[in-house]
């Protein structure tokens, strides 16, 4: 019953998997023979610090688009789990970003961002703020880029949250209240420590989804501008179809899926091992 | 307790600057879509368009060959989400309902899938596709994602709240294996399976990175490939012309949306 899954997984992820590991070993430009190179293509990636600025701009990004659609994917579901044709179309509207094709929105934002003709650049002239280069500025790149991720998936967050909020039994919030217990204290002793396990799954997911950010780099800067935006997919991308480099891109590939590996079994230990709060108190 | 009560006020103004947040940005791209180039050129902030018109969405149609793709796009998803379907009731039902030495470890594998994005195995899969000549073909699209690791996990766990008695009356009437998943026990799952299917569709429909890594030419390019080599790098973006293709792109996805959006929305927040 499982066979044909499993022969499907074992040949499109396991055996890829394994294979990634084989050529990372190799030189190989798709057009020679690959030919044995042992550790150099990683000792190639390492020696210029290529490998440490992806992952540092790899992090950077993750961790902003993490944080910043949790929050406010929670912040949101708190604020619109109301009843209501008003809230429900609220919320029906952040879901949709989540829907539409990565292509459109990156398209959209290209536009929305434009230094000379965008709307955020209008705003910023109405305001008398200095011009920003968006998508231009090294040091805005990631961060927009960033921004425009959470844009798009914090629907997401806000979706699953609600879930969460609407599994609190209506009884334990009666409860503290009744004990004398404000918003603020309900949603720090009672909603928080329920929505837990929630806050730990969006969180693993989100971190995959930034992790695989590579439409936003394509469409938007193309990993510019000087680099700064070359994320690791768009660095794994570059280096097979671009620099016909099929060891090197391997090598990154095994070394982008083990970092991965690693940072969501520390984030699920992180979110397993804080004390969860005491239920009902205050 | 909140929802007991009407909405304060503060709640419905910062409700509607995030509808503005999200909305807006749609609003802008039909805007943009329906205005003629001199004006976006003149002022390319101004609300709305003084004489709109279609221009721009003739010029798509006759740069992209818009039928063929949407064709291609709406192919793959539901040929990805049928076979999603079919092998992922009886993934889910073993995982579930039978007993067989390594259980755990074909849960444990299913679980690791759910790790593995194709971002990681897309350079090997190019290399296994380009050496038996696949790439440029639908099964290079189709193949990869035809087990979902989600879709048999969701299986799962609605099977769990099936009860066995159904399945051994059903064995006890001689039906085989394949009938009763199938034929008994897939009607039952059926708010799952439509969830499973509407979540891969919108995906893959709207996939950008799979397409553009193995296809290197026409043959079997998605509509999301096709707008997104609207915006052609180096000269003057056409904005009207990028916009209208981007309103062709998202229509359907938003369409379906608003159509099925419980069912999206179940089967988005059925992993928690």
């Amino acid at each position: 019953m499982l066979g044909p899954s499993l022969a499907a997984w074992i040949l499109f992820v396991f055996v890829p998997l394994g294979v990634a590991a084989h050529q990372s070993l190799f030189s190989w430009d798709m057009l020679t023979e690959p030919e044995w190179a042992g550790g150099a293509n990683y000792a190639a990636l390492l020696e210029d610090g290529e490998l440490w600025r992806i992952l540092a701009r790899t992090l950077g990004f993750s961790v902003l688009v993490v944080a910043g659609s949790m929050t406010l994917g929670l912040a949101l579901a708190l604020l619109l789990d109301r009843p209501g044709g008003f809230f429900a179309f609220v919320r029906g509207s952040i879901f949709s970003a989540y829907v539409v094709s990565w292509v459109a929105v990156a398209l959209l934002w290209v536009l929305l961002l434009d230094p000379d003709r965008g709307v955020a650049a209008a705003v910023l002239r109405t305001l008398g703020l200095p011009r920003v280069g968006f998508l231009t500025d090294p040091r805005a790149a990631v961060p927009t880029l960033a921004a425009v991720t959470v844009w798009k998936i914090t629907g997401y967050a806000m979706i699953v949250f609600l879930a969460g909020l609407r599994a609190v039994p209506r009884s334990l919030h009666e409860a503290a209240a009744l004990d004398g217990a404000g918003a603020l204290a309900r949603f720090r002793w009672v909603t928080w420590p329920l929505l837990r396990p929630t806050a730990a799954f969006v969180a693993t997911t989100s971190l995959i989804v930034s992790f695989q950010a590579f439409d936003v780099v394509r469409i938007m800067t193309g990993g510019g501008p000087a680099r700064a935006t070359t994320l690791f997919v768009y660095a794994v991308y570059e280096q097979i179809f671009m620099n016909l480099s099929v060891g090197k891109a391997s090598a990154l590939a095994v070394v982008y899926f083990l970092v991965l590996c690693v940072l969501a079994a520390l984030q699920l230990r992180a979110w397993r091992s804080q004390t969860p709060g005491t239920r009902g108190a205050g | 307790m909140i929802s007991s009560r009407r909405a304060p006020s503060w709640a419905t103004v910062l409700a509607l600057v995030a509808a503005a947040i999200w909305v807006l940005p749609y609003a802008w791209m039909v805007v943009t879509s329906l205005k003629p180039l001199e004006e976006i050129a003149r002022d390319p902030t101004a609300p709305l368009p003084k004489e709109p018109q279609l221009d721009a969405y003739r010029e798509v149609f006759a740069q992209v060959p818009v039928g063929r793709y949407l064709l291609v796009s709406v192919a793959v998803a539901v040929v990805i989400g049928v076979l999603q379907i079919v092998l992922a009731l009886p993934a889910g039902y073993a995982l579930a309902k039978l007993r067989f030495v390594g259980k755990k470890t074909a849960f444990g594998l299913v679980v690791a899938c759910l790790l593995v994005p194709p971002q990681v195995t897309f350079v090997s899969v190019f290399l296994m596709f380009a050496k038996v000549s696949l790439t440029n073909t639908f099964g290079a699209l189709v193949l990869p994602f035809a087990a979902s690791a989600l879709g048999t996990f969701l299986v799962r766990q609605a099977l769990l709240s099936v009860p066995d008695e159904i399945i051994e009356a059903a064995r006890l009437d001689g039906a085989s294996e394949l009938t009763i998943i199938y034929r008994i026990l897939a009607p039952l799952l059926r708010p799952t399976l439509v969830s499973v299917f509407l979540v891969s569709f919108v995906y893959h429909y709207s996939d950008y990175f799979w397409p553009l890594v193995m296809t290197t030419d026409d043959t079997v390019r998605t509509l999301p490939l096709g707008i997104a080599l609207l915006k052609e790098p180096g000269s003057g973006v056409r904005w009207h012309v990028v916009m209208a293709g981007n309103v062709i792109l998202s229509m359907p996805v938003l369409v379906l949306f608003a159509i099925a959006q419980k069912h999206l929305i179940r089967g988005v927040a059925g992993r928690a």
